[in-house]
Order: structure tokens, then sequence, then C-alpha cells
């Protein structure tokens, strides 16, 4: 089985911070807007190099998305950055309305999502924006693993016409794709090669479903892992192609198992070929404080819930 | 610059497109509409500098929102007859298949919507971001949107309110449809707006007041001053006192006519006191 390698911990968000540092040197349509957590979304290089074409709007996260929206018509591409709560359910109206029915190519980028946030709580976390993003036609649902993917997103979505939903977190993490890997929206990333089990992960649970595949393989359990950095649109054909060949599917996710990546793979099966599938995600329930690790650990979100659900997944065919 | 006869004529004719368009389909809002035929008309064909065709981008060209988008009769008719799309095609308003939604939309293409609105409180803050982005361009052209009175009880306004006039975008006016009505009844009964003209000065806007907002003249006045008021570093706020309904009289001095559609002999009562004058599509 193909091994990964940690070339040490960071955070998606700097990924973010530093993808749009680079499109603000080559990209002079490119405008960045921040409701008064500059630093949290590592926006702070782009605002000194560009302070021209950086926006802070205050706490006030309906206007931004309004302004983001006003600020198309006339060809900026517009980045908006908050945390994931305060990019979603906050301002799901105006990102509707103004954004997605109005197929406006505003690019809405979100740090802090999940549950890894940590001790902030539920106030701050959210479970949720997957599937509020991605019932909104026209929208694009990524959601990174890595600081080196989160820095490609950043950079592919500038090139994509269209709104777009951007998805990456606080903690630091493993860093462990190709520093120069190209990232193509909507592209499934097949990491390694198995038999046995299918384990489709998005964000953070990537890189534990990389753990779990491991500790598998020793108890002889053959696990095919894929990268899904897009939520919608998904890559069926990828998801299809290796549960064709392993028979089940465990997915993976920081996320309410309601609404998130779990559901929309249950729903491609469902249309073409069942299978079995068990769901790693949050039991349709609010976090809590508490440190990452922690809060990864109780709910039931990381290598070892993956490789527990891939037992049983298995005993399932 | 247009003369005050012609835009009567237009005014008129917009008038029955309103009421006949929503009168087929028995459903959308002629009052708030017909209380801003004046204005939309003088805007459009007097006050913005607008290019040929349409492009979604609005470069080099004034660009205008409208952010209570329930009055859609009367910004497709002024549409329609400005030329951005044939009069005949407001013959389709609201029914199936139609670019005219029930509420505008960029979403089926039709010409001249840059924006969908519907759900209130969401213009000032679009207008804004084009009005940043002519300035990024070094467009000099104006921004302008069109604000019930009503819809400023939605927050997202006193988001934009401020920040604007924070960030001096001086190259935008906003113009509130003052009729001090909604759809439950007065402003006043419903949820009180106290003094618009205070709560902008004090969030840092230049405000003037057009007296008769149903008043060809006093329109051209009115936006001319808040033209001469743009580029001084405020954002520039016009309270446009209206009648709902103006134009047919027993529409008038009523907020019942907010989303109601006249019946067989209403229409014809309204028609008859706006005979055709360009000609019904």
């Amino acid at each position: 089985m193909k091994k990964y390698t940690n070339t040490g911990n960071k955070d998606t968000r700097s990924g973010f911070g530093d993808g749009l540092t680079e499109l603000g040197k080559t990209n002079e349509n490119v405008v960045a807007l921040c409701a008064d957590l500059t630093g949290s979304l590592k926006m702070g290089d782009f605002k000194n190099n560009h302070p021209e074409r950086f926006f802070q709007i205050g706490i006030a996260e309906a206007n931004m998305i309004g302004i983001a929206a006003g600020m198309t018509i006339g060809g900026k591409i517009p980045f908006t950055g908050t945390f994931a709560n305060f990019s979603t359910g906050r301002v799901y109206d105006q990102i509707r309305q103004s954004v997605a029915y109005s197929d406006k190519n505003v690019k809405i980028c979100a740090s802090h999502a999940g549950i890894t946030l940590g001790e902030d709580g539920a106030t701050h976390q959210i479970l949720e924006d997957i599937g509020l993003m991605k019932m909104l036609p026209g929208m694009t649902v990524i959601n990174t693993c890595d600081y080196n993917q989160t820095k490609a997103a950043t950079l592919a979505i500038a090139e994509f016409h269209g709104p777009v939903y951007l998805r990456f977190g606080r903690p630091k993490v493993a860093n462990f794709t190709p520093v120069d890997q190209k990232f193509e929206i909507g592209k499934a990333v097949q990491l390694t090669e198995g038999t046995d089990v299918t384990i489709v992960a998005t964000g953070h649970l990537v890189w534990e479903a990389l753990q779990a595949a491991e500790t598998l393989e020793a108890e002889g359990i053959s696990a095919e892992v894929i990268n899904i950095h897009t939520i919608k649109p998904l890559d069926e054909e990828a998801i299809l192609a290796s549960v064709a060949k392993t028979g089940c599917v465990v997915t993976a996710e920081e996320h309410n198992f309601l609404g998130g990546l779990g559901e929309s793979v249950a729903r491609t099966l469902a249309l073409n070929t069942p299978a079995p599938q068990e769901f790693v995600a949050t039991q349709d329930t609010f976090g809590e404080s508490g440190t990452p690790a922690q809060l990864m650990e109780k709910y039931g979100l990381n290598a070892a819930s993956i490789v527990k659900a891939s037992q049983k997944v298995v005993k399932r065919k | 610059m247009s003369d005050n006869n012609s835009l009567e004529n237009l005014v008129t004719q917009v008038r029955r497109d309103i009421l006949r368009m929503v009168h087929k389909v028995n459903s959308g809002h002629p009052g708030g509409s017909l209380g801003c035929a004046e204005f939309l008309v003088t805007l459009y064909n007097d006050t913005m500098k607008l290019n040929d065709g349409f492009a979604m981008d609005g470069k080099e060209e004034d660009v205008f929102f409208l952010s209570n988008g329930h009055i859609s009769p009367v910004i497709y008719s002024v549409l329609a007859h400005r030329g951005y799309f044939p009069v005949e095609e407001l013959n389709t308003f609201r029914l199936l298949d139609s670019r005219l939604q029930g509420h505008p939309t960029t979403h089926e293409g039709l010409p001249g919507i840059r924006i969908a609105s519907g759900s209130l409180g969401q213009g000032m803050s679009v207008a804004i971001g084009t009005a940043l982005t002519k300035k990024l361009n070094g467009d000099n052209h104006l921004v302008y949107s069109l604000h019930g009175d009503g819809e400023l009880q939605e927050g997202q306004i006193w988001e934009a309110a401020m920040y604007a006039a924070g960030n001096n975008v001086d190259n935008y006016i906003a113009t509130v449809d003052y009729n001090k009505k909604q759809i439950d009844g007065a402003t006043d009964d419903v949820l009180p707006l106290g003094s618009l003209r205070a709560k902008f000065e004090a969030f840092g806007w230049d405000v003037l007041d057009i007296k008769d907002g149903n008043n060809i003249q006093a329109i051209k006045d009115g936006l001319a001053e808040a033209k001469a008021k743009t580029g001084k570093g405020k954002p520039v706020c016009v309270l446009l006192h209206t009648e709902m309904g103006n134009g047919v009289d027993f529409m008038m001095n009523t907020h019942a006519w907010h989303g109601k559609a006249p019946s067989d002999e209403q229409l014809e009562s309204a028609l008859a006191q706006n005979p055709e004058t360009l000609g019904d599509y």
C-alpha cells in the first residue's frame, strides 16, 4: 500500500492565506473581503500587499456577501473570508439570492469549519455547512484536506467561473499531499489502492483515513482511500469504480451525517450499484468545547472510528 | 435629456402595462409599481447614462439595482420601453417559462437585470459592491438603487448604510420609495421607521427629499441635486415621497393594492383613467 509522509503539521487556513497572497500577485481581478477576522483567516499578507483590493467589512456578514455579489459586476473576483458558521448559516439567504440564484462569481472561503475549531464551542463550530451549501443549485462545494491542497484549491477556484464554497479549518494537521499537485475541481484523488473496502474521506478526515488504512492492512483488510475534496459536483465515476471493486464503502467527514458527503455518496450508490455503507460523521448533534483531538475522539471522527466502521461494513457485504 | 411631455406619455403607458400585466395573471404588485413609475421612467430615460444593448458588467455606464423586487411590473415595463427586450414580452409576466419572473432575476437571462431581488434588504449591499468595483476600475459612472420604505426594517440595510458612509462610497445614490405603506398597513403601525433623514444623516449620508415623488420635474430636479452631491465623500440618500397606486384613483391612499390584482371591471376603470399613449403591447 502506498504510504504518505507528513511533511510537518500545518493549518489548512494558512494554505488559503498563502494561496490568496499568490493570487494577489497573479490575478489583478481578485479582491478579498473580510468580516473582522483577518488574522484568523490568514488574510493579512493580501491586505498588506494590496490594501486597495482588500475590503474590511466589519462584523456584518450579510453585507459582506451582498457587496461581494455586487463587486462581480464589473469583473472582480471576490473572496470572502470568515468562519464557516458565519459564512453559511448566518447568511444563507444572501448567498441564495444574491450569489447562487444570481450566478455571481463569488468565492465564499470559510475557516474554522467543523468541530476542530475546538475550545470556542458549538456557537462557532458548524457541522451543517456542507449540507447547506450543496443544496444550493449551482454552488460548487470544496472541503480540502491539508495545507498544500487548500493552497492549490484557492488558486484553482479563481480560474473557475461560478459561486464556490471553500471549506477549511483551524488546527495544524498533517500536510501530505504533493506540493505541486494541480487541483482539479470535481476530480477525486485516489490515495491508496485496495480491494476490500473503499474509504471516501474529505477534509481533515483524509489523513485519518490513511492512518486507518494502515491499521486495516495489518489486520488483512485492504482499503482503497479516496480523497473527495469536491463534494459538489461529486466524482461519481471514481466512487462507483472503486466500490465496484471493493463492494462496500465508508464515508468520513467532519460534518453531520445528515446533509454531508456520506449522503451524497449514498445517493450515488442507490442510483447505480447499491452497496453497504457506514458513515463516519457526527450523529445529528451540536459540538462542544474541548481540544480538537478530544473532540475528534468523543465524536468518533478519527482513524479508530474509520477502522471500526470498515470492519463493520466489510462484514455486511 | 427628455422633455416632460414625452416622459409623461411614457409613464401613462407604463401604468397601463403594469395594470394589464398584473390583471392577466391575477397576481403581482401594482401599488408600489404605480408609485414608482415616474421615478423609474425619469431615471432610465433622463438621468442615467446608459450604453446601447446590455452588458452584465455595466462598465462605463450607470447601473441601477431594484432592491424591492416585488415592484417587478414597473421595472419590466420601463426596461422594455428603454429597449432592453421586446415590449410584447411583457405579455409573459409571471407565466411558466417566462424571463419575466414574479420577482426579477438574472437566472433566465433577462437583459437589464443584474441581480435577483425579492427577498428584501439585499440590494444596498450589492449596489455598494458595484460602486466599489467602479472605483477600482476607474469608472466614473454612478450606481443607483431603489428600496421600499418597509424594506428598511431589514437589518442588512443598516449594515450596508454604515459601510457605505464609513468607506466614502460617494458614487452611489440610494433612493427610498417613501410611501409610508407596506403589506400589513401603514409603516407607522407595522414598525415605525422614525425619521429616515435623521437616521441616514446619523450614519453619515447626504440626504435629500423629493417632496413630490410622482412629479417628473420634481424628480428631475431632485436627481440632479443628488448627482451634484456625489463625489464628495458621502453616499447620497434620496427620500422619494410617493403615493402608492398613483394614477389610479381607487388604488391611492391605501395599502390594499400592495399585492393584489384588479378585477375586470377595476381594470377597465383604471385603464380609462390612463388612456393609451404609445400603444399597448
